[in-house]
């Protein structure tokens, strides 16, 4: 085969390139190989999330402590509790789950999984991952320029956020708003090269329903970001403007609208939920179809029904502002829209749940991260209908109830979801099997703290306790001894959990170490990542590009012996 | 659940229950679902897994169904929020017995309360910070307002919750059912005093309105 024999000639070049590269950390740093740049990417979003991760402790010892001397941080004062959750949520969203679930694990399986050597851009992919790495720089160094860090919240609602009399972070706010803008700048040009790739680098015989959903969900969010983000970029050129320049695109007495912003920031911030959210029910499909040995329950279905899903997205932005202040007749329109998206919803969960059907469970650290996501999110999901119901949300909005709420969501997504990927693939990138006993120890003493964390915490929002308040002291109905006892109980649970993540560390470490090597298929998995050596070599295909033959979820085929049938199989 | 103390806010806690009791259905048929397939499919020594495609008339009907079915328990939760919400911010009651004003800034709540006269904007105006005092079983309406960034009023008795904007003065209404003491939160990040901005709102008899309406008159308000 003529392609297989040029596809071989660039590894070769490639290779020979790399050797008279740059050396050391310059190697690692300047690659352009797409499966090192999704190593930078997760361990960039590993660091990062350590960091909020540290800023959750802070921030919740206060919480529940009110004026403790926090080990590790000290006294926490009013300035610096906002800044700790505004920046916690900051970093979890756009430097924890985007880089983890889109930009490190797009990178690493697009090219091995639909049978590509690289990305197409993969200068442009290198470009992306040095613009996210500056736009973490630029993140880190707000907290620490006088004035501290931005503390207007994560949705940086002006004129808060504009104007610095106010928010008493000059430097913190414009330096925050600019990691964001350059973020935003990363995930397009990483965006542009995994839509490109799938659409084009095919492995011969690939057809659209040969890709496994993974590919697809992390394509259709890419899409999501890309149509999202524009307005919302917009948006914070004029939020500069407004804090740089003194320009009044927010301020009501120069002509300017406060809410326009929320309109801006939430037309992306909803769809956002979207883009993260659709690669972690990719990575859960796909991590049960192997483990329930199992052909996905309508692949079709669940590829149109994504799509549906993410068209809706794009429809139920205000259901954020139902009480910001707009025409209330709005609020009307968007709680149907919003109740409209629980139906594709609901049918991405029945699909999952149904696969399960006539399967054979085999219960493996990664399967039970895949279903603990299921199980996990249902509770977000229908947590949200309270929220997007109108009348109901009149009550809940801003309070515990909605931390709560997309908690459910976000953890599952950005924490259990990585965490399914990661000890599934796991093998694939470092070519060992990670230790099961260790996981599955690290695999409740994740899941068990995080629902003690949040289900005091919904407790809390029905009694009526409202967010970013660093002392309940000064709200006699908030200040009881019943509501601090829940405050307790949910961070002692957070403190068990982040101690339970040094046995992940561990395991990472000596699985890598030591580990049993993993070989080519250690899953018995058909997708085309494990037809190749682990982890692949540079240009992924040293036997040549894979020819492919069926679709990605063959397991249990009545015609075969074995329950499953590799996508490069001729027969 | 916290007390009620407005004449709606019965009709929202409706709304969650009725929302409750949707969603807890499907919850518990989907997470039930869920773990007995995982028990009833675990691995078996020779049992190999079916080969389904997922459209196959007799498994579709599995999705087919709870997707129709989530569709109806919408429109149900769809109307009945609609209908609250309605009630309690798309109109104003034609027969409010008051206008109150609600001033936000960083970080105490400013409230103009119309005095003996009861009309607002006059000479007898009543202003205090902190401190809202209204009259059991009126109705009022409210204008609220902000002198610098966003706030949010909140009284979780109530039930009610807005933003104020600066710029803006947004209409809305209560009637309080109950006398007593009661949170004013604001729930709105306002800066780093947002911790701080806490207020009570003093629901009281006719007599005790009275009494502090005339002290409040008289002596030194603020």
């Amino acid at each position: 085969m003529a392609h297989t024999a040029t596809a071989a000639d660039t590894h070769h070049d490639a290779h020979a390139h790399e050797h008279h590269g740059p050396q050391g950390i310059l190697k690692y740093l300047w690659s352009t190989d797409h499966k090192m740049i999704a190593m930078q990417y997760l361990f960039t979003g590993i660091a990062m999330g350590l960091i909020g991760a540290y800023m959750a402790y802070v921030f919740r010892m206060q919480t529940a402590f009110p004026g403790v001397n926090v080990p590790g941080f000290g006294q926490v004062s009013p300035g610096e509790y906002n800044s700790l959750i505004t920046n916690h949520g900051t970093i979890m969203i756009f430097w924890v789950a985007m880089p983890v679930l889109v930009a490190a694990f797009g990178n690493f399986l697009i090219p091995l999984m639909i049978g590509a050597d690289d990305m197409v851009f993969p200068r442009i992919n290198r470009l992306s991952y040095q613009v996210f790495l500056l736009s973490a720089i630029v993140l880190i160094v707000s907290f620490f320029v006088p004035g501290g860090g931005f503390g207007g919240a994560w949705t940086a609602y002006p004129p808060l956020s504009a104007v610095a009399e106010y928010n008493q972070t000059n430097l913190g706010s414009s330096l925050w708003l600019l990691a964001v803008a350059l973020e935003f700048v990363a995930f397009l040009l990483g965006g542009i090269n995994f839509i490109t790739t799938l659409m084009n680098s095919r492995a011969p015989g690939m057809r659209a329903y040969d890709i496994p959903l993974v590919c697809w969900m992390i394509v259709i969010a890419s899409i999501l970001f890309m149509l999202s983000v524009g307005p919302l970029i917009a948006g914070a050129v004029m939020l500069f403007f407004d804090q740089t320049l003194g320009t009044g695109f927010y301020d009501p007495a120069r002509g300017g609208d406060p809410v326009l912003w929320q309109h801006l920031f939430w037309f992306f911030g909803h769809p956002e939920v979207y883009v993260v959210l659709l690669p972690a029910i990719g990575i859960t499909i796909d991590v049960i179809a192997t483990f329930a040995r199992k052909k996905v329950f309508g692949y079709k279905l669940m590829l149109y029904t994504t799509v549906a899903t993410g068209v809706l997205s794009f429809f139920v932005w205000a259901h954020h502002q139902f009480i910001a202040g707009i025409d209330p007749r709005m609020a009307n329109v968007f709680t149907i829209t919003t109740l409209l998206i629980s139906v594709p919803i609901a049918e991405l969960c029945f699909v999952i749940i149904a696969t399960l059907y006539g399967g054979s469970i085999r219960l493996t650290t990664p399967m039970l991260w895949a279903l603990a996501f299921m199980a996990e999110f249902l509770i977000g999901g229908v947590t949200g209908i309270f929220l997007g119901a109108s009348g109901a949300d009149i009550y809940f909005h801003d309070t515990y109830f909605v931390l709560a709420h997309f908690h459910y969501t976000f953890f599952p997504i950005a924490i259990i979801g990585t965490f399914a990927a990661f000890t599934y693939w796991f093998p694939k990138m470092f070519g060992r099997m990670m230790n099961d006993t260790l996981g599955k120890i690290h695999f409740w003493g994740t899941i068990i703290p995080f629902n003690i964390i949040f289900i005091p915490l919904f407790v809390l929002g029905i009694g009526g306790e409202h967010r970013r308040i660093y002392n309940y002291e000064h709200f006699p109905e908030l200040a009881g001894e019943g509501m601090f006892m829940l405050r307790q109980i949910a961070t002692v649970a957070l403190l068990v959990m982040l101690i339970f993540q040094v046995v992940f560390f561990y395991n990472c470490y000596v699985s890598w170490k030591k580990g049993e090597k993993a070989g080519k298929n250690p899953w018995k998995a058909n997708t085309l990542e494990w037809t190749t050596e682990s982890p692949p070599p540079h240009g992924n295909w040293p036997e040549g590009l894979p020819n492919v033959y069926r679709g990605p979820y063959e397991y249990g085929h009545p015609d075969r012996k074995e329950d499953y049938w590799p996508q490069n199989q001729p027969s | 659940m916290i007390p009620q103390a407005s004449t709606y806010a019965a009709s929202i806690d409706n709304v969650i229950l009725l929302i409750a009791v949707l969603v807890g259905f499907w919850f518990i048929a989907a997470e039930g679902m869920f773990f007995w397939l995982i028990w009833r499919f675990r691995a078996k020594e020779g049992v190999k897994s079916e080969y389904l495609e997922g459209h196959e008339p007799h498994v579709k009907k599995w999705i087919t169904w709870p997707h129709s079915l989530v569709l109806v328990c919408d429109v149900f939760i769809i109307i009945g929020a609609v209908q609250v919400w309605y009630n309690v911010k798309q109109r104003l009651p034609d027969d409010a017995d008051a206008t109150i004003r609600i001033i936000g800034q960083q970080w105490a709540w400013t409230f103009q309360h119309p005095g003996a006269d009861n009309d607002l904007d006059t000479a007898d105006d009543i202003f205090t910070v902190d401190d809202l005092h209204v009259e059991v079983d009126r109705t009022y309406i409210f204008q609220l307002q902000s002198r610098d960034v966003l706030h949010s009023f909140s009284v979780p008795v109530f039930r009610i919750k807005q933003d104020a904007i600066p710029g803006r003065s947004i209409m809305g209404w209560f009637e309080p059912t109950q006398t007593g003491e009661y949170d004013v939160q604001c729930v709105e990040i306002c800066g780093i005093g947002h911790g701080v901005m806490a207020a009570r709102i003093h629901i009281e008899d006719a007599q005790q309105h009275a009494d502090w309406i005339r002290s409040a008159s008289t002596g030194t308000a603020q």
